[in-house]
């Protein structure tokens, strides 16, 4: 089975300006892949060449098998854009009914019921986007993306608007959707909500990966630091599995042991490092 | 439903509740309201003429009737330019730029299925106000004065044609303005055919062949004003002698008869524009 997206040597030029310098990036079905990268890094532009509103000056990029921007890949999609809005005088329900017709998606009312709930809508089916606050249009946002059961769900900045308990709803929505098969690819600012629930993470910097890998691989070990009663001993290259053989030395040699650390790379840390004076 | 109905649907809805909708129909109803009233008065007037010798050589009744609906036929065209240019003039960047867009296009309906459907539906809401409004003038006309024009249908059809043809310029405008640069950029368009059609009407007067060929090329040009003045003319094309002469320097544009030319040139030219649009926006970064 093809990847759900799989980019390669994508690159995007408007004008003078390098977007995206061949990037190569795949997101496998169930797997859920955080983009970060500072303001204009390109992660948007990546985005809106999968979703087919931005064409590639160069380079390839497909969804589930078929060439993003085509019919094919579109039907295969849900997608929840940075900036966006619904017509006002639409009820919530509305909404997802003319997003329904439009994907073709046969769900009807159970579809759009079992939607609603899943981003915490039930109580505001009825209610007109225009009364909705910035964080419900955002959950509606999401749900509208849900529909029709895409395969892969491309999600720019889904949590921007959202409150600690909305974006933890939306945290257990995207969990559910892996349990599910769905393929990800969340677009974030937010390093800990990446790092809470992303299988994967890619950072962009000028229009390139700079870095990827998991969570953990990318939050690597930065040594072992003992306290004990001759002072701090520091091991700089050990990693947490050495720790219990260090204490066991240093016990050994008659060291008294008082506290040991195991000295981690934040994402945060790896990150900064990777985009260097960029994100500053 | 078909993803053209789906969308057509859409913004058939979006243009009724749009604000502007409901302005232009309480504009209607007070044009209609004090042309009734103005024509209503402007027969009694002109019953007033029956028995002057000056105006035994011209159909005064004609001359009043041809003339109040030539006025209503520009307040028509002015009011469908207006509800044209609101449908119709944030169809791709306005929306795209209020994020209204996005959501819509990812969907697998195609972008020139989209920009047709809302085309369609724009132009439908135009052709049938457009007509309607003519039809009630005439009717008003007729009710004041007795007066019916000589052809009905055609320069109704041309009316609505012609608002047609406002739609399309202002969504193929949409492909590459903002909604602002563009409305204004239409409504500029409309007044250079108007502009065109005074020319005319001047050049007629000083028997001005370059005036008139000026004119003449300006309102193929820009169609909608060739409509309108062939709408203008058949609803008194049976008008001859001093009544026909009078009547052809008439307000707002002279009437001039276009010939078997201009439904296919009208029909090619939206095509193309459509065209354009729709090739433009499928190429189109959002």
């Amino acid at each position: 089975m093809p990847p759900a997206l799989a980019t390669l040597g994508l690159a995007k030029r408007y004008g003078t300006i390098e977007a995206l310098r061949g990037v190569a990036l795949e997101v496998e079905e169930g797997e859920l892949v955080g983009l970060l990268g500072p303001n204009g890094a390109g992660k948007s532009t990546l985005v809106k060449i999968a979703v087919g509103l931005v064409h590639a000056s160069g380079g390839e990029a497909t969804v589930c098998g078929a060439p993003a921007g085509s019919r094919s890949a579109r039907a295969s999609l849900g997608y929840l854009a940075e900036l966006f809005r619904f017509p006002g005088w639409y009820s919530a329900d509305e909404v997802l009914r003319l997003h329904q017709r439009l994907a073709g998606s046969a769900g009807g009312e159970a579809e759009r019921t079992e939607l609603l709930g899943l981003v915490g809508l039930s109580e505001a089916r009825g209610r007109k986007v225009d009364a909705m606050s910035k964080g419900m249009q955002q959950r509606l946002g999401i749900a509208q993306a849900l529909v029709g059961s895409p395969r892969l769900l491309l999600l720019d900045e889904p949590t921007s608007a959202l409150d600690p308990a909305g974006r933890r709803t939306v945290r257990r929505l995207l969990e559910e959707l892996r349990a599910r098969g769905v393929a990800v690819l969340l677009n974030s600012h937010l390093l800990s909500e990446v790092e809470l629930v992303c299988d994967r993470v890619a950072i962009l910097s000028r229009g390139s990966v700079v870095a990827a890998g998991t969570p953990a691989e990318l939050s690597r070990a930065r040594g072992v630091e003992v306290a004990t009663a001759a002072g701090l001993r520091e091991f700089p290259d050990a990693t947490r599995d050495d720790a219990p053989r260090i204490v066991a030395d240093l016990v050994a040699a008659g060291e008294r042991i008082y506290e040991v650390r195991v000295r981690q790379t934040t994402l945060e840390e790896t990150y900064l490092k990777a985009v260097g004076e960029e994100a500053t | 439903m078909t993803g053209l109905g789906v969308v057509a649907a859409y913004a058939l809805r979006e243009s009724l509740r749009r604000r502007v909708f409901a302005i232009v129909l309480v504009l209607t109803a007070a044009f209609l309201g004090l042309y009734a009233l103005g024509t209503q008065r402007a027969f009694e007037e002109v019953a007033q003429f029956d028995s002057d010798p000056v105006f035994e050589a011209v159909d005064e009744r004609t001359i009043a009737g041809a003339t109040l609906l030539g006025l209503a036929m520009f307040g028509t065209l002015f009011l469908g330019a207006v509800l044209a240019v609101f449908l119709t003039h944030a169809v791709v960047r306005g929306d795209a730029e209020r994020g209204l867009l996005q959501p819509l296009v990812v969907r697998p309906v195609g972008r020139t299925t989209l920009l047709g459907a809302r085309f369609l539906a724009a132009g439908v809401v135009c052709a049938l106000y457009a007509a309607g409004l003519f039809a009630a003038t005439a009717g008003i006309t007729y009710w004041a004065g007795g007066w019916w024009p000589d052809r009905f249908w055609l320069p109704a059809a041309e009316l609505a044609a012609a608002v047609v043809v406002i739609c399309m310029l202002s969504l193929l405008g949409s492909v590459f303005l903002s909604a602002t640069a563009n409305g204004i950029a239409i409504f500029m368009l409309v007044g250079a055919g108007i502009v065109g059609g005074l020319l005319g009407q001047i050049g007629d007067a000083l028997d001005s062949e370059t005036l008139v060929g000026v004119a003449r090329n300006a309102s193929w040009a820009l169609p909608f004003e060739a409509l309108y003045q062939d709408a203008l003319h058949s609803i008194s094309s049976k008008s001859f002698g001093l009544t026909g002469e009078i009547l052809q320097l008439g307000p707002f544009g002279g009437a001039q008869r276009a010939g078997g030319t201009l439904a296919p040139w009208v029909a090619g030219y939206v095509a193309l524009a459509g065209g354009i649009a729709a090739l433009a926006f499928a190429r189109k970064d959002l």
